[in-house]
Order: C-alpha cells, then structure tokens, then sequence
C-alpha cells in the first residue's frame, strides 16, 4: 500500500528502509517529513503585547479531511508522480486528528535509480499534496479556533510542474 | 434519486452541518448551478456564495463550477485545501 491516511504516528526511518528492502535496484530513496511548527514570531509578538507568560500563537491543530477522496487524490497523485519518472517504489502517509507542535504530520519517500528522479519526485508529490488533496487544518489558539488559509505560494509551487507541458 | 451533498472546514461550521441530500432541482445541471441554488435559500447558506475561492468535487473528483452534476451524485463544498 502507497497512501495512508491515519491518526497514528509513523516511523519514517522504517518506511524508508521497506522501500529497498530486499532488492538491488534502488539508488536513491529521498524523503520529505512534514512537522507542526510552533510559530515563534507570533508567539515573540504575543509575549510583546502582553508579557512574557503570553501562551503560543498555536498550540494545537486539528486536521480534517475528505475520508474516500483523499486516499483517492493522493493515489492519483502517485500516479502522476509514475507518469512522469521512473520510480520503484512510493509511500505517502498523512496524519488526520489532532497534533502539537513536534509532531510529524506528514510522509513522502520515493525511491529511484538514481537521485535526480527521487528528489523530483519527492517535492512533486508534496507540491501536488498542498493543493490537491482534501485535507484543512485548524488551529487553536488563546483566541479560540482559525481555519489555516490557502496559501497562494503553495498554487505556484505546485504550477511550475507544469511549465511546458500540455 | 437524490444528490448527497457534502460540506467540510469552515464551511461545514458555518452551515451547521457537514452532508444534505436533496431532489436535484429542475434545471439545476452545473455544480455552480448548485451551488447559487443552495446560497438562495439564504441566513446560513449564502456562506456557499462568499466562502473566497470555493472548491468543489463530484463523486470524489476536484472539478470546477461548470462541471456536469446529475441524481445520485456525491457532490462537495469546501473551502481551498491546506493539508501537507
């Protein structure tokens, strides 16, 4: 299985390890993992406004998702992905639920001959990830709940695989 | 057969729900067509016709405004996606 979407936590060393597991092929595995980010200049800003015992900017978030069409996005995003290199293997897991600060949220390996193939690959199927794929994060913080929004720089990352192509 | 409507993020919020499920209308063949026949049932709804930069799917697939939708459709709302 190539996409997973769980609430539970994955071990990235383990999945990128599974991906050459057992064959002589594989050159190159590239990796991306994605963490919740504690917003250090929002949380600098807040300690300025009201003191230093002002709490995160974030301290939590919550992720929603499409359950049916994601695991369907991704998959098509996979295959895109297939289309476009010659890949051996692919695995992407996304977390659903709730997450702090620290927490890795998100997974993508590709493994390949060699390493051109791997690493655009890899930042493909995150670029595509951003913009195509049902997920939508929630924030909480002292304020109360906000709806992450889209960013446009994530639409032009996701644009430039297509310069050039039909 | 009706159409199965699903609405997630902040559009579920301000909806107050998350799925509908209507009779197609007459004349009602576009998911933009959809979409302005739910915003006009108003309070609530038109969250359909000011949610910035819509998005939508049919049977679990992105598709614009302009896409065909017909009875027994799953047809979604939701605002652009911020996952990864």
């Amino acid at each position: 299985m190539s996409v997973s979407v769980q609430e539970a936590d994955f071990d990235a060393g383990a999945e990128i390890a599974a991906l050459s597991a057992g064959r002589d092929d594989v050159g190159a595995v590239a990796s991306f993992t994605g963490l919740v980010r504690a917003d250090k200049q929002a949380d600098a800003a807040a300690a300025a406004r009201v003191g230093a015992d002002a709490p995160p900017a974030v301290q939590a978030m919550t992720l929603e998702h499409y359950p049916g069409m994601t695991e369907k996005a991704l998959e098509a995003i996979v295959d895109e992905a297939r289309g476009r290199w010659d890949l051996y293997g692919v695995r992407v897991i996304h977390r659903v639920g709730r997450l702090v600060p620290g927490d890795r949220i998100v997974f993508v390996a590709v493994a390949s001959a060699h390493r051109g193939e791997a690493f655009a690959a890899c930042e493909f199927i995150m670029d595509y990830l951003k913009t195509r794929a049902p997920f939508w994060k929630k924030e909480e913080t002292p304020q109360g709940g906000r709806w992450v929004d889209a960013r446009e720089s994530d639409d032009h990352a996701a644009g430039r695989w297509d310069a050039g192509r039909d | 057969m009706n159409i199965k409507i699903l609405f997630f993020a902040g559009l579920r919020e301000a909806l107050g729900t998350g799925s509908a499920s209507l009779e197609l209308p007459a004349g009602i063949a576009t998911v933009g067509a959809l979409r302005d026949h739910l915003a006009a049932r108003g309070e609530a709804w038109t969250a359909l016709a000011t949610t910035k930069n819509l998005r939508s799917a049919v049977n679990q697939q992105m598709v614009g405004a302009e896409a065909a939708v017909k009875p027994g459709d799953e047809v979604a709302f939701f605002p652009p996606v911020t996952g990864g």
